[in-house]
């Protein structure tokens, strides 16, 4: 039997169990990887020793009991914007202080109920916005297979903690491709499912429209597996949407026989240099052997993505952030009145790039400004949404990077927008609410790097499409079996 | 000189009446320790979501349709941003592009009986604020060493009803502002009580020559706490930008605090602060789609209306205004007297002593009339056996304590104990008879012109009758006797 930190969810939950192995030793050897290696990746935040080990007791508790879960004993990496009862969350931010969550999000509720067992809170770009988890004010996070790289961001703790087998799956949130883009950077697999299949209650808001949870994990099944644990209606949430949840575990397939898949026009891999173009066309060429035909589809307005994103999001989240104010809970800088003491905890509790989006989202919902900034990005949103119903006319799926680049090293991208250009390939679909994920597709030599970086191929369905996605992308890694390929330097 | 009009424009803000709070499953309730009645989304707390509650939606709709307002389609929550202490999200979730309702008006009486109409421009449903507490001897913000929070209130849902600038006097306001309570009295969707601020208003006030058609430079009035006061704070309000622009200067636009001891209103906000809202819609919250079947289910189980029921009791009854006033401020009371009405078919009599004797004594027991053992029918009996002259008025006044004693129905206590007015001659006479023989005095100074002894004599007729002989045949009888 392979070690327990190399097994899939699927397997662990099945031989917990049978009562083959304890939750507890599923859990006391994912704490030893957590203790061996975390302090050269620092996937964590805050690690969750004891609350894991009391979980694991509970698990094998219900599993004496005869419970059947989905999850058992399965060790799960929490993005730090996820709220889990008793546990310091902190959005990767100084405004939060120590503060301890009162209450558990529904999505991780839910994989507590299936026997998950939450093992670290895993570190991010503050409040999620970023592509390289640098933005955090809780340390740095490096990534797995390249320690002088980052693991990509927002949800870079979850997906390098994945990646180092500190946790069998990872939960991450995706607003414009902070689970797809760290998965790549990770060479693992990252979903994000339909906007509203997976309830945002207790999610710290980013921004409202756009933020999904998603899995990260080693297999497409694992992914499948989490999200069908996490998906459906919640009475908490009034976005989340209330239709059947079609079981994605038994969807997974062996070919793409009769599948047509779209390769976007507007996304000439050819831009993204020689090595990476022919990584991506040999992808393209393998999903044809799978037996999917390839056509060729068009996103018009998929380029200005980027520029409707940075209006939208900046938007919702300087609204949604204006509740850290230092009146109720976190960091309280004393001012001579109210509103200096509104200023100086703002001032301190926020980092530069946090700071940056709320100037831009309050200027963009500002009186003179609103109908110009807002209102046009709302409807350019509607336009990329309508390419993407039209291109889904001619295929089922649509394959395309995933990042434009493997992992970079730190402070690489020194100006904002190089940054933002990480989630190119990413933010349409976002702004869509469409589900998209990336799969390990091979590896290329970046650059300055001594060891061959991952990337992700994107693969993006029509709403609610989650079970094709999931069993076309599962396919293709089972045939190409790319994750084999990366080392972990730890 | 120039002849001044007032122009005033209402808004009010009523908590309705759920369960729950607005957002969240907090009880929406009145007091209580603070910071007792709150959860995650009450609070705020990083990563909860509202979800709207269905029953303010409908409690809107029953506003909107009581007073003819249109109800859209589609209806939107919107984010008003703005940083307070005692607004947990600093934002408060309101709407402002697309309420739930748009138009209608609220048609009100004035004392005389005068039926009026004042457009509303708009009602729409948000969430209320907490309260903040300031410590130190004032109470008040300045000179307090710090503030406390109680967020109880915080997310109880809040309809905003904002008037046309189309009201000419206090007076006028006063009647708006009873026709808006006892509507949503009547309709059950708030208790409308001031005094436990579950309903707070703002007047505009301008004033323009009397034959101009446009509006003068408005001041906002706040901190009226009574309808009293808001009568004088208009009123004080009125004379005192009379008192400018004919002194020769201008009304600047401002807020304005009411000062109830000083009996004055005084600057708050000397300019208006140009606040930006940014509103934005909510994308916590999905657009709400108005079904039609619910709407038209709504508008068929509402109430009668009190503007609806003064023109009845006016017009069909006759009523005083009043009375109709009266009848209308207790809707079960109006039920109740209804049915009296048609068990006896007579309005004013019915009226009377609904609220005359009966009154009284519902007053006097601290009971209502319709919890009280007097049923209406039985009024009704009442009624019909006054005005048929089967008994008389004083019969009536003692019936009336026996029937809120629980002697049940008037009707048969007259039959079983004889009670029954006389007016026949045959019985009536001899007691006529023996009332002169025992009192030759009085004959005699009637026969020598004192003809106010009439009185009296007739008053021992009645004693002597145990009060069934009828007062107008024995007067007659009397003066024919005497004559």
């Amino acid at each position: 039997m392979r070690p327990v930190i190399e097994q899939s969810a699927a397997e662990l939950a099945r031989a917990v169990g049978a009562k083959e192995i304890s939750a507890r030793d599923v859990i006391e050897a994912t704490l030893a990887q957590i203790d061996a290696v975390d302090g050269s990746v620092g996937a964590y935040i805050t690690s969750l020793h004891e609350m894991a080990r009391a979980s694991a007791l509970a698990v094998d508790r219900r599993i004496a009991a005869g419970e059947k879960m989905r999850l058992a004993g399965v060790p799960v990496a929490v993005k730090d914007n996820m709220c889990l009862a008793g546990t310091r969350t902190t959005c990767g931010s100084k405004i939060l202080g120590d503060w301890i969550a009162p209450y558990t999000a529904t999505a991780v509720q839910r994989i507590i109920e299936a026997g998950g067992i939450p093992v670290g809170k895993s570190n991010l770009d503050e409040f999620a916005m970023g592509s390289s988890c640098e933005n955090s004010a809780r340390g740095i996070t490096r990534n797995p297979l390249a320690l002088d790289r980052v693991p990509g961001g927002s949800s870079g703790g979850s997906a390098a903690a994945v990646a180092s087998r500190q946790a069998v799956v990872g939960l991450g949130s995706d607003t414009g491709g902070s689970i797809r883009e760290p998965a790549a950077f990770c060479g693992v697999t990252g979903f994000k499912p339909t906007y509203g299949r997976v309830s945002r209650y207790g999610l710290i808001a980013f921004a409202s429209s756009l933020d999904q949870i998603g899995p990260l994990a080693r297999t497409v099944e694992d992914a499948a597996l989490i999200y069908e644990v996490m998906a459906g209606h919640d009475g908490m949430d009034s976005t989340s949407i209330d239709r059947d949840v079609e079981p994605a575990v038994t969807a997974m397939r062996s070919d793409l026989r009769g599948l047509r898949i779209g390769i976007v026009k507007e996304f000439d891999t050819g831009k993204l240099g020689h090595e990476i173009d022919a990584l991506y066309k040999r992808a393209f060429a393998d999903l044809r052997k799978l037996g999917a035909d390839l056509v060729d589809v068009s996103l018009p307005t998929a380029e200005f993505g980027l520029a409707t994103y940075y209006l939208i999001a900046p938007a919702e989240c300087s609204s949604n952030l204006a509740r850290f104010d230092g009146v109720r809970y976190g960091l309280r800088v004393d001012g001579a009145d109210v509103g200096e003491m509104y200023e100086r905890t703002r001032a301190a509790g926020f980092g530069p790039e946090v700071k940056r989006r709320i100037l831009i989202g309050t200027y963009a919902l500002s009186s003179g400004y609103y109908d110009a900034y807002y209102v046009k990005a709302q409807k350019v949103r509607t336009l990329i949404a309508r390419d993407f119903q039209r291109a889904f006319e001619e295929c089922d799926l649509i394959a395309c990077p995933a990042a434009s680049s493997p992992a970079f090293g730190f402070n690489a991208k020194s100006d904002p927008y190089s940054m933002y250009l990480m989630d190119y390939y990413t933010i349409p679909m976002s702004l869509a609410g469409l589900p998209a994920l990336s799969v390990p597709c091979g590896s290329v030599t970046g650059e300055g790097a001594h060891e061959p970086l991952p990337m992700g191929l994107q693969l993006c369905g029509p709403l609610f499409s989650e079970c094709a996605l999931l069993g076309a992308a599962h396919a293709y890694e089972q045939a190409s079996q790319h994750a084999k390929e990366y080392k972990l330097a730890i | 000189m120039t002849q001044w009009e007032s122009v005033i424009g209402i808004e009010c803000h009523v908590e309705l009446k759920t369960n729950s709070k607005m957002f969240c499953a907090c009880p929406n309730e009145f007091g209580g320790e603070p910071n007792t009645k709150v959860c995650p989304v009450c609070l705020a707390l990083p990563g909860a979501l509202p979800v709207a509650n269905k029953i303010a939606i409908e409690h809107m709709i029953r506003a909107g349709l009581a007073f003819g307002a249109e109800i859209p389609e589609f209806s939107k929550f919107d984010r008003k941003n703005y940083f307070y202490p005692d607004m947990p999200k600093d934002y408060q979730i309101s709407q402002y592009a697309m309420p739930l309702t748009q138009g209608g008006a609220v048609r009100y009486w004035l004392a005389d009986g005068s039926m009026k109409e004042c457009r509303l421009t708009r009602i729409h449903l948000e969430e209320d604020t907490g309260k903040s507490l300031h410590a130190g001897t004032t109470g008040r913000i300045a000179g307090s060493s710090h503030s406390l929070i109680d967020f109880n209130r915080a997310g109880v849902p809040l309809m905003e009803c904002v008037s046309e600038p189309e009201l000419h006097s206090a007076d006028e306001a006063i009647g708006y502002l009873e026709a808006l309570k006892r509507t949503f009295v009547q309709l059950g969707i708030s208790d409308v009580k001031m005094e436990e601020g579950s309903l707070r208003c703002d007047a505009n006030v301008s004033i323009r020559p009397a034959a101009s058609t446009e509006l003068g430079t408005k001041a906002e009035i706040k901190n009226m706490n009574s309808f009293r006061s808001v009568h004088r704070a208009i009123e004080s309000e009125i004379a005192r930008q009379i008192e400018i622009v004919q002194s020769g200067g201008r009304v600047v636009q401002e807020t304005r605090g009411w000062d109830e001891g000083a009996g004055r209103t005084h600057t708050m906000r000397s300019k208006e602060q140009t606040h930006d809202y940014r509103y934005f819609p909510d994308p916590d919250l999905v657009p709400v789609e108005v079904d039609r079947e619910l709407v038209e289910s709504i508008r068929t189980a509402l109430p009668e209306l009190p503007h609806e029921r003064f023109a009845r009791y006016r017009g069909h009854l006759k009523l005083t205004p009043a009375q109709a006033t009266q009848l209308i401020e207790d809707a079960a009371l109006g039920d109740y007297f209804d049915a009296c009405v048609s068990a006896s078919g007579h309005a004013q009599q019915s009226a009377n002593f609904v609220l005359g004797d009966l009154a009284r004594l519902a007053n006097e027991n601290r009971m209502a009339l319709y919890d009280s053992p007097v049923r209406p029918e039985h009024v009704g009996e009442l009624v019909r056996m006054v005005e048929s002259k089967t008994i008389n008025s004083k019969i009536a006044k003692d019936l009336i304590a026996r029937m809120w004693a629980g002697d049940g129905s008037p009707a048969a206590i007259v039959e079983r104990e004889g009670l029954a007015q006389s007016s026949d001659v045959g019985t009536i006479d001899p007691f006529i008879d023996e009332v002169l023989r025992a009192n030759e005095k009085s004959v005699m100074d009637f026969r020598a012109g004192k003809t106010n002894v009439l009185g009296f004599l007739v008053g021992q007729v009645m004693k002597a009758s145990a009060g069934k002989a009828n007062p107008r045949i024995v007067q007659e009888r009397m003066r024919e006797k005497l004559g």
